[in-house]
């Protein structure tokens, strides 16, 4: 027993040093964006002074962010769930290549798709210099997750029963889907459009190469602060790029967070 | 049926010509001004016989090994941990584990900055201990425990939902048949987890071959593949090039990717 203590005490304690290493950054990056003098430590006060400046310099790409990521949401919305549902009513080998084609922009990296789509419509003047450029990438990459999240919930449940069910009472096509399906998955669209919008938001791989000056979003805009202005600045304005999104992980966590399975055997034992 | 099918087709159709317009073709053209440059279709073995361009493919993968590695044995360690033992305070650890899943590159290696950097943690600490400030962000070695960070959250979720399948029966039985603990990690709960290391394995192998933000907040001095890209891309522009070594940047990552997932037999895909 002394042994398992000391084993369960050496875990902890590694688990720990991990957390510390993840959070610590974090809570020393925002305490720089509060610091009048980093150098000096917090002793030199708190202010608001750095955040203003980011607000003052760098609003237009936190505006420009939650535009482009709302509509990136708008858009997996309207071209993946519809393919998800596809996806999940022919479950046949065509279907599965074509979910696997859907997932390549994730596993080629944001770099590559970047410069693809750079030669390929680069001299499209208004399209290139237009911040819907940005969108298409942001769309490619985090249509995936949209796809994958709903069809993971449509696969689990009994589609064909409820459908041929509305079918049966007389439900039309349109009616099934929108009273029928689309409920149904409602907790797969949310984790799905959580993750797209998150997402969307820290893009970098991809918008660096696809922006303009006159398109920055705020990563873009972080890059930027990170090369370029003082410490303080871009703590500050990492400190706004997390109150941005953390709560968006929050709720993301909570909504996706693994229930608690007894260990139950699956089969009892004669 | 048939209206059924027509149906199902055109509801596919928005996102097919979506993705065949701005991927497929893209990707095509992207090939083919690979092979346009200078020596032609020869730009696509430069990337094995030209030095320089070998010398980074070679660090990338190595640094793309060491991350998959140390991210493997943490996860591992912590995930089975939270997993197995119940106790106060275990959601909250999970929670933080897991908090910077979706941080983007450029923010990771604000994170590294901010311990190893000019003014960071790991540089005061050394110098109250040591009298000698330890600065290394701005290297490889930050580039790996930035990929590290990045790749923990992820892997310790992975690994906790394949060690809640685990059948704590096997385990039970190693025990009683007087197996020490040290045995039962090695022939139980490894063998157990192994397609839930492969898979995690896999994406952190892909995000650290392919991954930009990180490296480019960090230094653009770093000898990898994707700042070698960028570097052809926008100082040299060198168009050509940059579409080789991107295509095959691109296939190695896929490559990977697809071989974890014939191997761990469920869905693998890289993020970031």
């Amino acid at each position: 027993m002394a042994e398992r203590r000391l084993l369960f005490s050496l875990q902890l304690g590694f688990t720990l040093v991990v957390c510390a290493f993840l959070i610590v950054p974090v809570i020393l990056s925002m305490l720089a964006g509060l610091t009048a003098n980093y150098l000096s430590g917090v002793q030199s006060g708190l202010t608001l002074r750095w955040v203003g400046e980011v607000w003052s310099g760098y609003r237009e790409t936190i505006f420009l962010s939650i535009g482009i990521s709302l509509c990136c949401l708008a858009g997996t919305l309207v071209l993946g769930v519809p393919a998800a549902y596809v996806l999940a009513k022919r479950q046949s080998a065509l279907s599965r290549a074509i979910e696997e084609l859907l997932v390549m922009p994730v596993a080629v990296p944001g770099l590559a798709t970047a410069l693809a789509l750079i030669v390929t419509y680069g001299a499209a003047g208004a399209f290139r210099t237009s911040w819907s450029f940005i969108l298409v990438g942001h769309v490619l990459f985090t249509l995936p997750f949209m796809v994958r999240s709903v069809l993971a919930v449509l696969s689990a449940i009994d589609l064909k029963t409820l459908e041929e069910g509305a079918a049966s009472l007389g439900a039309g096509f349109a009616q099934r889907f929108f009273h029928i399906v689309l409920p149904n998955c409602r907790s797969g669209i949310l984790a799905g459009s959580l993750m797209v919008v998150t997402l969307s938001m820290g893009e970098f791989n991809m918008t660096w190469l696809l922006h303009t000056p006159l398109t920055k979003t705020l990563p873009v805009g972080l890059a930027d602060a990170y090369a370029s202005l003082r410490l303080e600045i871009g703590s500050a304005y990492t400190l706004v790029f997390f109150l941005m999104i953390v709560p968006l992980l929050l709720a993301l966590q909570a909504l996706t967070r693994p229930r608690p399975v007894k260990f139950v055997a699956e089969e009892e034992q004669p | 049926m048939r209206r059924e099918s027509f149906r199902l087709f055109s509801l596919l159709l928005p996102a097919g010509i979506f993705f065949l317009a701005f991927f497929l073709l893209p990707l095509t053209r992207l090939f083919f001004i690979g092979g346009s440059g200078a020596e032609g279709f020869a730009a696509y073995a430069a990337i094995v016989t030209d030095r320089n361009y070998f010398a980074s493919l070679v660090s990338t993968l190595g640094l793309a090994m060491a991350t998959t590695v140390a991210t493997l044995i943490v996860s591992g360690l912590s995930g089975v941990f939270l997993q197995r033992r119940k106790f106060p305070g275990n959601g909250l650890l999970v929670a933080m584990l897991t908090l910077p899943l979706a941080f983007p590159g450029v923010v990771i290696g604000f994170m590294v900055i901010m311990l190893a950097g000019r003014q960071g943690l790991i540089g005061d600490v050394t110098q109250f201990l040591t009298g000698e400030k330890l600065v290394f962000a701005y290297s490889m070695a930050g580039l790996f425990m930035g990929y590290v960070y990045f790749s923990i959250p992820r892997t310790i979720l992975t690994v906790m939902a394949a060690a809640e399948k685990l059948d704590p029966k096997l385990e039970e039985a190693a025990r009683s048949l007087g197996a020490p603990t040290w045995r039962v990690v090695l022939d139980v709960i490894i063998p157990g987890l192994k397609p839930a290391f492969i898979s995690a394995g896999a994406i952190c192998f892909a995000t650290a071959v392919g991954a930009f933000g990180t490296a480019f907040t960090l230094a653009t001095r770093i000898n990898v593949l994707p700042m070698v890209i960028y570097t052809e891309f926008t100082l040299q522009a060198n168009m050509a090039m940059a579409a080789a070594l991107s295509f095959v940047l691109g296939a190695v990552t896929w490559v990977v990717l697809a071989l974890a997932r014939t191997a761990a037999g469920s869905s693998v895909a890289a993020a970031g």
